[in-house]
């Protein structure tokens, strides 16, 4: 069995703000292991990027609160002192953030900048020693020319360079735990391929795990082993990627799936889209947060649904949902947005 | 590098020629101004006061003054009004005072406000924040004159700790020439410490949210080092553009309150003089010497972005 990098168990995360507290991430249990690709999937405003961010200890500030426990190989992190922290970040685990553009900074050259990362956690590495290191590794994500790119500044790459450039930086130390927060989000569509090849040679070459947030079900189908899904804060169903792309549990997995266009069926004449928005987590709605935008809703939907396994021969498929398996099935089929042809994969 | 070069020197010829133009000009249209009266005394007869119109070109056409003037600026044979003194060379002799005044005032204030604007912006909303900004605000709003004469009392005349008044030169007394000074430097300085501080601080906050300090953050560097490699990095270049412009100004004479209270025989003391007595000379000097520091400046900075941020390139 694979060795296991992270569990994190009833994660909470809240911040006071003017208008009250923003419970950004309100109980979220997953682990991750060694060389598997899990996908944390929800829209803008879901908690994926704030629970990714808080196991680096990026999310902590004076108006935020945690509870819950995030462990990196036994290790907790959400109450590690800064110093352990920064041992950890970059080092243990690394993330590649959404905007390329700007995320490096301004002024530093690439090379430079990823020599800063080398440096960090390693004083003895001479800075030539770094550069090397950091040319090698610009060479690994497909930057051509490395050696003289690394003298270039960031306004003189391409936005998929900068990307891989980002990646270079993330894989410099070889960190166990690698987190792509919407990593192709703000590139071009050829550009996005490209990111993702570089992203699956990274699966199939190392044995990080790594933790993809992203909403672009597309890229989860093409690389995840498990996938989450989050809705208002909360874990609605997480399961493996066949569990979720064939038998999703979940009314609103259901929405997200429904909402992709699919190579394997007929166009539809007009995209079906989730009505409503996603509530405020100010004031969040009672009970399940999905209700009152979820077509199925019944009275029991005002208490909060544990996030348990339903379906009996699957045991680690787990969502929150009141409705039984059968008549979701039913239900699923009636709404008439998921295929479940096993064959198709 | 050349071009920048070329259109720098053309844009400050015609911002030399626009500033005497504008500064002479003046003098056209104010009512009591008279300088051959100025010149031949108040006991004056008008004969006399004839005579040195003629003499000194007063009664010639608007044009013909400007350019005999400008003529005798630029062969260096200018005199002032007032004591037929000799503006450039007067000018020359005074420059050091200034510079020795104005030097070290600049460069405790720049470096008193990047301490105290990086701290409020560490502690931002705590205690010791609140308390910079307080003084802060309190440092800007005091006029020079009323700090200048405050420091003076209290400590010069009333405690005696530092000299009340007066100027020795670097050359022959180091340590006199900074124990005169002290006092002038922080009447100077403080003011630019309260604005610079604040300016520096609010700089800083904006950039700390920036997605390339979360990266830096997440690379594992120390606070500290993400503080100074990245967050300060990046917020001084606008207080760049604030440094240059108040540097050359005081150059160029704009410490004129603090020469005069401080008994300081720089050319701002010289220009205080000049604009009491509408002595248009001098002060047509000053002016010009005050806007070619401006335009050097400029230039002086616009370079140093240039090295600051790769993404900015030397145009005209």
């Amino acid at each position: 069995m694979a060795e296991r990098l992270l569990e994190v168990e009833d994660l909470q995360v809240s911040f006071a703000t003017e208008d009250g507290v923003v419970r950004a991430v309100d109980g979220v249990t997953f682990t991750l292991d060694r060389g598997e690709v899990l996908a944390i999937v929800g829209e803008s405003g879901s908690g994926k990027s704030v629970t990714s961010m808080t196991l680096m200890g990026l999310t902590r500030g004076p108006n935020a609160r945690f509870a819950g426990s995030a462990k990196l190989k036994g290790k907790e992190l959400l109450t590690a002192s800064e110093e352990d922290l920064q041992h950890i970040r970059g080092a243990e685990i690394a993330m590649i953030f959404q905007d390329p553009i700007s995320s490096l900074s301004p002024v530093h050259r690439i090379g430079d900048q990823i020599v800063e990362q080398i440096r960090a956690h390693d004083k003895k590495v001479s800075k030539g020693e770094a550069f090397d290191h950091a040319v090698e590794l610009m060479e690994r994500v497909g930057i051509p020319h490395a050696r003289a790119r690394a003298r270039a500044f960031p306004h003189e790459f391409s936005g998929g360079m900068r990307q891989r450039a980002m990646i270079a930086m993330a894989l410099s130390l070889s960190p166990s735990v690698l987190i792509a927060d919407e990593p192709t989000t703000a590139l071009d569509v050829t550009i996005q391929a490209q990111i993702l090849a570089e992203v699956k040679t990274l699966k199939e070459h190392s044995d990080s795990g790594i933790i993809f947030v992203t909403h672009d079900l597309g890229v989860v189908a093409d690389i995840a082993d498990r996938v989450i899904v989050m809705y208002a804060g909360r874990v609605v169903e997480q399961g493996t990627l066949d569990e979720i792309f064939y038998d999703p549990q979940h009314p609103y997995t259901w929405g997200l799936l429904g909402s992709v266009t699919r190579m394997d069926r007929d166009p539809p004449k007009r995209l079906p889209s989730i009505p409503g928005l996603p509530p405020s987590l100010i004031r969040a709605p009672r009970g399940c947060h999905f209700r009152p935008r979820c077509p199925h809703e019944f009275e029991r939907c005002a208490e909060v649904p544990p996030l348990e396994a339903r379906v009996a021969e699957a045991p680690d498929h787990l969502d929150r949902c009141w409705l039984e398996v059968e008549d979701k099935r039913t239900r699923r089929e009636i709404e008439g947005r998921i295929g479940l042809v096993r064959d198709a994969a | 590098m050349g071009r920048f070069i070329v259109r720098r020197t053309l844009s400050a010829a015609a911002l030399l020629f626009a500033t005497s133009v504008v500064v002479f000009g003046i003098f056209e249209v104010i009512p009591s101004y008279n300088p051959g009266r100025a010149i031949a005394g108040r006991n004056a007869t008008p004969q006399t006061v004839a005579i040195v119109n003629k003499k000194f070109g007063f009664n010639q056409p608007f044009y013909r003054q400007y350019l005999n003037t400008m003529k005798l600026i630029f062969t260096g044979q200018i005199v002032d009004y007032q004591d037929q003194l000799n503006v450039v060379s007067e000018f020359k002799s005074r420059f050091p005072a200034t510079l020795s005044l104005v030097i070290p005032a600049a460069l405790i204030w720049l470096i008193a406000a990047i301490i105290l604007g990086s701290v409020s912006a560490l502690r931002a909303g705590r205690f010791a924040d609140k308390a910079l900004m307080v003084m802060a605000i309190v440092g800007v709003s005091i006029p020079v004159f009323l700090l200048g004469a405050v420091l003076l009392y209290l400590l010069a005349y009333k405690l005696t700790i530092f000299p009340n008044t007066g100027y020795v030169s670097l050359t022959s007394n180091p340590a006199q020439w900074a124990y005169y000074l002290i006092l002038p430097w922080f009447s100077i300085a403080l003011l630019s410490i309260g604005f610079y501080s604040r300016v520096l601080r609010s700089n800083l906050l904006d950039m700390v949210n920036e997605d390339f300090v979360r990266t830096a953050k997440a690379k594992g560097l120390s606070q500290q080092r993400v503080f100074r490699r990245h967050v300060l990095r990046n917020s001084l270049m606008p207080i760049l553009t604030m440094f240059g412009l108040d540097f050359a100004t005081l150059l160029g004479g704009a410490a004129l309150v603090t020469e005069t209270l401080f008994n300081i025989p720089g050319v701002g003391q010289y220009e205080a003089t000049a604009i009491g007595n509408l002595d248009v000379p001098p002060i047509l000097v000053g002016a010009m010497f005050t806007a070619f520091f401006v335009v050097l400046f400029g230039a002086l900075i616009d370079v140093v972005y240039a090295l600051l941020d790769p993404r900015v390139r030397l145009t005209g």
